[in-house]
Parts: structure tokens; sequence; C-alpha cells
């Protein structure tokens, strides 16, 4: 009989397996879980999942390469990374290889909650996207845009600045929006860390930068009309203007939107 | 046994040695025997003569018994062999030998040969060839024989006797033979003398050779051969002997230098191995521990959700949750030291900080009845720093403060803000020569702190200097020795430019100025007269007094010995032993760095020690 789930753990810590399933208890979320990459793909054939939460640090095979067998075999069940060893590194390898988000260990209960609420709802709006496929819902981001992962996208200014923002695709994911927490002029970000925080009822939901470099303006209407995002992600919901750090090196592990079409 | 230096050499030489003195020897001998030789056949030239001369009157008289008798009286002469005179025909009239008289000598008889020889008789005898050697048989030694022809005069044919004619050119011949057995004796005596002479001479030039080939080449060689193996095998401190000052005592200097090179350079690749596998070492234990803490704070967290009719408990779970993030920020940060990130900053109140820091140890004080004293000033400014890496520091540092103080001790920790001029502050992190050229020196380090390295040469002698890379600050080290005053042309240790600039001169002393570009941060000017301290940088004066948080935690415990001083921020270093992992003041060091800020210690054993650390209010120095 076909089981199932909202969510598949794969961790070969039981503490961590058993945090997920604790976390996942308030929200009723229902959960199965595995200790290896071979066993999860067993399940995955057996079972029915909307959610897989992966250790990048496995024993045989490692989340990475697990990536890309789902790839091999089809599978679209969408895919959160989490490690102990949290670098920056890890982060960015994770979305660039195709994982919709990475929760550094150890997590807040509620940087948890928030993410198996984004995780779950994208695997619904996948399943939108293709029925309705006349009726798009989610608007790709422009063809001469940047993303990384799947949330947050970076246009390159012939001037040398970069436009960040959050794509249509995160914003749906995180809707309805109750306000953006933004950082000032003049900060720093850094590449697959926290840039800003998106506030949906109790729920905060961290947006992750694109690139590094320094922010010369922020989009101060978001603040007071955050609604602005919903509408149109790509131009008048812009976030930063910031000057990058190291563009060429970054834009590596960023995904063209033009590979999208 | 031929394979060494020295039994080649030993050999060469001494074939050399021994060919020459044979030669020699050989000549020397050849030489004498000649000389005496002569010295003989002179003699009995002489001889023969006198005894011509001495008969000539008897031969006018024909007094033949006369004759005979001085004949037989001067033939008893031992040395001398035998005196014959021989008529025209050969016939022997007089002679020493009575038992001769009247024998007939054979033209080819030893006497006749050397004018008879050709057949036809020489009428004139050249003296060298009247003598001859030769041995009879019945003569043990060799004889020398003179022939001295008897002339026919006018007084002869004129004589009464009329006994020759006037036709015939020799009457006769006198024929003395002379024994060399005396002769032969001294010669082997000198052949014997020379002989030994040589062989002495061989002998104790051999030994000569090999005793100063063991010292001076021998022992040398054998002492730089096990240094090589001594290095080899891995003993980089080993030092060769002094060898003195020819090629292989220079040789020997020379390779004392190298190694100790050697062993500076592996010292400080064992030191970044070190810190490389401390990277390791972070990102093996930031795995490990950020596991069990996924549990601490989900479970800690959860509870905090669960009991929110229960304020007490509310406030002990929320310590939990707290310091599990601040554990969380400490491995990030021990990853980040590992990869040498940028801190995360922020306007931070240093006050706070403290607060936070001593509520987290007050448990330990209390346990070991310490009392703590703050002494925090009121409206200190804001500055711009990573709050969790400041607070990490200031509980190291009181935890180490604990360790070092007895029961019943003391901690002081207090604020201020201070204003400083730049000079002596301010560290030349970058300078180069006007062609671009690298001066920061990475090994030579003052205070902790690379230093700046330039060529300096004087009338007399060229070296480096490393100036000290604060500014302002005169603790250089020379590497030449020099005399107070003395002017030094400067220049860039790669490309040997000249960094004295022209037309300005000190407005301190009057001597001439050298510039280093500060990349993006204009020019420094210094005097470049020994131990003259004169320093001017335009683009750091002009920002004024910079302002400073200073903290400083100051205990009444044991103290640090002076000179594990040096060595307390080195990563590793411990004297807690097992206890301590010798990180705690590595980590602090790269966190104050990190925010631009300096940390100093002072110490006395038994009194105790203060850290202080400054740190700029902009968390930058400009």
């Amino acid at each position: 009989m076909k089981g199932n789930y909202d969510i598949l753990v794969i961790d070969d810590e039981k503490v961590v397996i058993d945090s997920v399933i604790k976390i996942a208890q308030l929200e009723n979320y229902t959960i199965d879980f595995s200790f290896e990459v071979n066993e999860a793909l067993e399940k995955l054939k057996q079972n029915e999942y909307q959610l897989i939460i992966c250790d990048i640090m496995l024993p045989e095979i490692d989340g990475f390469q697990f990536i890309n067998l789902l790839q091999k075999i089809n599978e679209d069940t969408p895919i959160v990374m989490t490690t102990g060893y949290t670098t920056i590194e890890n982060a960015v390898k994770s979305l660039y290889l195709g994982a919709i988000d990475f929760i550094p260990k150890p997590f807040l209960l509620d940087e948890m909650l928030s993410l198996l609420k984004r995780g779950l709802k994208y695997k619904s709006l996948l399943n939108q996207k293709r029925n309705n496929s006349t009726n798009n819902i989610i608007v790709s981001c422009p063809s001469k845009y940047f993303r990384l992962g799947i949330s947050c996208w970076a246009n390159i200014d012939n001037d040398g600045s970069v436009l960040i923002g959050a794509t249509n695709f995160f914003i749906k994911s995180v809707e309805p929006i109750n306000k953006i927490e933004l950082l000032e002029n003049g900060e720093i970000l850094t590449q697959a860390l926290t840039c800003a925080k998106i506030i949906s009822g109790e729920y905060v939901h961290n947006l992750y930068s694109s690139l590094s470099g320094r922010i010369i303006d922020v989009n101060k209407l978001l603040i007071q009309k955050p609604e602005i995002i919903e509408k149109d992600p790509y131009f008048e919901g812009w976030l930063y203007r910031i000057i990058p750090h190291e563009l060429d090196y970054e834009r590596q592990k960023l995904i063209p939107c033009g590979s999208d079409r | 046994m031929f394979n060494t230096i020295s039994s080649k050499l030993i050999l060469i030489v001494g074939f050399t040695a021994l060919i020459i003195i044979a030669i020699y020897s050989y000549l020397n001998i050849k030489n004498q025997t000649d000389v005496l030789l002569s010295e003989v056949e002179r003699h009995g030239n002489q001889l023969s003569d006198m005894l011509k001369n001495a008969t000539d009157n008897l031969m006018m008289r024909n007094d033949r018994v006369r004759l005979q008798e001085i004949v037989e009286r001067v033939g008893n002469d031992p040395l001398i062999h035998n005196i014959r005179i021989l008529n025209k025909e050969g016939e022997i009239i007089y002679s020493s030998t009575h038992k001769d008289i009247g024998m007939m000598l054979d033209k080819k008889a030893e006497s006749c040969f050397a004018c008879h020889a050709e057949n036809k008789p020489l009428e004139k005898l050249p003296i060298k060839n009247r003598t001859r050697i030769f041995s009879t048989k019945e003569h043990s030694s060799r004889i020398l024989g003179i022939i001295n022809p008897i002339d026919n005069k006018p007084k002869c044919y004129q004589a009464d006797c009329h006994a020759h004619s006037e036709n015939s050119t020799v009457l006769g011949v006198l024929d003395i033979t002379l024994s060399l057995q005396e002769v032969d004796k001294q010669i082997l005596h000198n052949e014997i003398q020379g002989l030994i002479f040589s062989l002495i001479a061989i002998i104790s030039i051999g030994l000569i050779i090999i005793f100063t080939i063991k010292i001076y080449v021998d022992k040398p060689v054998k002492e730089l051969v096990k240094a090589t193996e001594q290095i080899a095998s891995g003993n980089l401190s080993y030092k060769v002997k002094d060898l003195g000052n020819d090629e292989l005592g220079k040789l020997a200097k020379a390779f004392n230098e190298m190694s100790q090179k050697l062993d500076e350079t592996n010292k400080q690749l064992y030191q970044s191995s070190k810190l490389a596998s401390l990277g390791q070492l972070a990102a093996g234990v930031a795995h490990e521990i950020n596991n069990p803490l996924t549990g601490v704070l989900t479970y800690s967290s959860y509870l905090l959700k669960r009991t929110k009719d229960n304020p007490q408990l509310q406030e002990d779970l929320n310590v939990i949750v707290r310091e599990t993030l601040r554990s969380r920020e400490i491995v990030k940060g021990l990853l980040d030291f590992a990869r040498q990130s940028t801190p995360k900053k922020i306007q931070t109140d240093i006050n706070e900080i403290i607060e936070r820091a001593i509520s987290v140890v007050s448990n330990q004080l209390k346990i070991n009845h310490i009392t703590l004293e703050k002494n925090l000033f009121k409206n200190l400014p804001l500055i711009i720093a990573d709050a969790n890496q400041l607070q990490q520091v200031i509980i190291n540092l009181i935890v180490n403060a604990i360790d070092a103080i007895e029961k019943g001790g003391k901690i002081k920790i207090s604020t201020s803000v201070l204003s400083l001029p730049p000079k002596g502050i301010i560290q030349i992190k970058k300078a180069v020569c006007n062609k671009n050229h690298n001066l920061i020196d990475y090994q030579h380090k003052i205070a902790g702190l690379n230093s700046i390295k330039l060529k300096i040469k004087t009338a007399t002698s060229e070296g480096f200097v490393f100036l000290d890379p604060i500014y302002g600050k005169d603790r250089h080290n020379f590497g030449i020795n020099l005399k107070q005053g003395e002017i030094l042309n400067i220049s860039c240790p790669t490309c040997d430019n000249s960094l004295i600039i022209k037309n300005e001169k000190c407005p301190k002393c009057g001597g001439p100025i050298y510039k280093l570009n500060i990349p993006n941060q204009g020019f420094i000017e210094g005097c470049a007269t020994f131990k003259s301290d004169w320093q001017k940088w335009n683009y750091i004066d002009q920002f004024g007094e910079i302002k400073f948080v200073e903290i400083t935690v100051e205990d009444n415990g044991c103290g640090i010995p002076p000179e594990n001083l040096d060595k307390i921020f080195e990563p590793f270093f411990t004297t807690k032993g097992q206890k301590g992992t010798g990180l705690g003041l590595s980590v602090i060091w790269g966190i104050i760095d990190n925010h631009n800020g300096t940390i100093n210690v002072q110490s006395e054993i038994g009194k105790g020690t203060i850290f202080t650390i400054r740190l700029p209010e902009k968390g930058e120095v400009i």
C-alpha cells in the first residue's frame, strides 16, 4: 500500500531526526525518516512525499550525490539540505545543485517551522503550475537575471551595481506577507546568508542573498507597502542595490534565469 | 681504501715526492762520483808528470839502477798499483813489480789501447784520453791507469849515450796504475748515504702529508659529511663545528647558515600546518558538535513553546536557548577563524557584552569565591563589532583569570573611552616601493606584527632593516651595526631602487628622508638617519585623534613568566597541560585583529595580569 507522508528526513544522527519530528508534530505534519540514502530511495519508490530534508554528510552516498540521483530518476519532490558543517560553500553548492533551500544545524524551532511551511507549499505550487500552464501563476524571472537556488535573484546593471530581490516562487511560497525586515544602507551582504526577513503571520522566512556586496540603496517602499513585492517581485519589488564584492567568482554558482525557458 | 679524498691526495702527493727525491738523489750521487773520479784522475796525472820530471835527469845520465830504484820506491805507496816504463817496442824496462822487467806488451794490451787502437800510433795523446778504468782478475778493486808518453827531445838524441835517434817522436811510455779501492769505498758510502737520506725524506714527507691532510682535509670533510647525514635524517638543528677560515671553514659556515634557514622555514611550515590542522579540527568539531546542539536547541525551544504559563521555567529555558545559540556562533566562529572570514559587525554596546559575559561565568566566580569588580564607563559609544565574538573574548579572558587566581582572588573589568593620536597606534599593513614591490616582511615580526623590510647601505657596509610597522614607533631591527647619527641610503630589497627623496630634509635633524608608498593611503615619510625617529603620514594625520573603546581585564593571580609573554597568543601554546587546547588566546587575538583592534598584556609574577583591548569606535582605524 502506498503511504502518503508530508516529510522524509534523511540524517545519520537520531537526535536530528527526533528534533525534526518534534517540530513537525507542532503542525501535525506526517513524517517518515531514513538513516541513509539507499533506504530513502526505496521509500521514495513506495511512498509519496511532499518534501525531503537531507543531511549533506552521510555514510556511503552523501547529500550532494543524492540530489544527482533524484534528478536521474526524475523524482521531483523538493529537497532541503542541512548540515552541521555550516559553511557558505556548502549552502551555495546545495542551492546550485537544485535544493530548494538550505538550513544550517543547529536550527531554531521557528526556523525549521517556517522552512517546513514554505517547503510544503512549494510542491503544491509546482502541481498548480503543471495543471494551469495557461494561467501562469508563477512568473519566471526575466531572462537576463540570475538566481541563487529558487529564492533570490540578481540583476547585474551596466554601471556595475547589482539589484537583489526575491523570486516570485519564494514570494508565493510565503504568502501572505505582513512585513519585510531589511538591512540598512552601508551594511554588507554575504552570499547564501540571510539578507531579509519576510514575516507572514507567526512565521519568519529568511531570504538568502544571491551575491555578496555592500548595500548602497534599500527599497524603503517595501517597508511601508510590503504587498508591492507580491505584485511585482522583479521590478518594483526589488530589495537592495549593492556594489558586489566578488561578482566574477560568485556568479559561477548562480543559475541564469534564461535557462528556465 | 682509495675512495676517500685524503687517501687519493696522499697517494698522488706521495708518488710525486718519491719520483722527485729519487731523481734528485740519483743525480746527486752521480755528480759526487764524477767529482771524486776526476779528482783521482787529476792526482794521477800530476803524479805521472811529477815522476816523469823527477826521472828526467837520471834518464839523461842513463843511470838505470837509480831509475829502477825510484820507480820501486814510489811504487811502494799502497795506493799505487804499479809503475811501468815501456820503450817504443813495448818492452817493460822499469817496473815497480820487479818480475815484469823485460816482458813485452802486446799492442792490444789495455795500457796500449788508447794510442794503438786504430793501428796507427798517436803521437799526441790529449790528457782526458790518457786515463782508463779497468778491473783485473787478480785484483779485486777497480784500477785507474794513466799513460804518459815520453816524447823525444833534442837533449835525448843529443845525449852522450846516443841511445835514441832523432827520428822517433815518442821514446816510451810511463804507465802508472792506481788502485781505486779507497775511492770506490767513498762512492759506495755516498750511495748508501744518499739512499738513506732519500728514504728518510720520503718517509718524513709522507708522514707530514698524511698528518696535514688528516687535520686540514680529512677531519673537516668527515665533519661536513656527518652534518649532511644529520640534516638528511631530519636533525635540522645540527651545527657544524668551527672549521677555521679556509675554504672548508667558509663552507661549514655557509652550511650552518643554510641549515638554520632550513630549520626556520621548517618551523614556519610546521606552524602553518598546525594552523591548517586547526582548520580541519574546526570542520570536524563543527560537524560533531552541531548535531547534539540541534537536539538541545530543538527540545529547549520546544519546551519554551509549551510552557508559556510558567515564567520561572521560561527564564531558565531562555538561558539554555541563548547559550546554545552562542555555541552555534562559536562553532561558526571556529569555522570562520579557520577560513579567515570577516566577522558579522553591527552597532554594539561593549558594556552590555561584558554584562552578558559576566552572567555566563557568574556561577564559576561564585564557586571559586572570586569577587568581580566592574568599572564600566557609563556613556560608552556604540562600536561596530561582532557582539558574539567579543562576548567570547571577554568570557575567555575571565575564565583565564579564574584559572590564574587562588580562591578569594579578585578580577577587575573596566571600560573607558580614549582618544589617541594616530602615532604609535596605527599599523602599516601595506607598503610598496615606487615600482610596486611589496615591502612587508611576513617572517620577521616586531611585537607580533609583520615588519617592513628595507635595504640599507652606509659608506662601509650594507644590509637590511626591519621597520616597526606601528606608525611613529621606532622598535626597528637593524641587520648591521650602525653608529648614532649615521646616514643611511635606503632602497627596495627587490629592485634596489632608492627610496630616498631628494630636495626634502628631515625637519628634526636636517638629514635625508625616505618615502614609502602606502596603497590607497598616501605616503609615509621618515628620517633616514640612524636613531632619528621622525615619521610623517599625512593621510593618517588628517583624521586627527582616533576614538577607541578600551577594555581592561585585570586579575591578582599568579602572573605570566616573562619568557612566555611573547608566546601566549600563538596557537596551541598552553601552560594548562591536558586541560587546555592552547587555542583560546590565539582565537582572541584573531578576533581582535579582525576588528582592527589591539590586545596587549602586562604581567608580573605573583602580582597579576592585565589584558588591555582597544577597539576603534568606527570598526576601522580610519
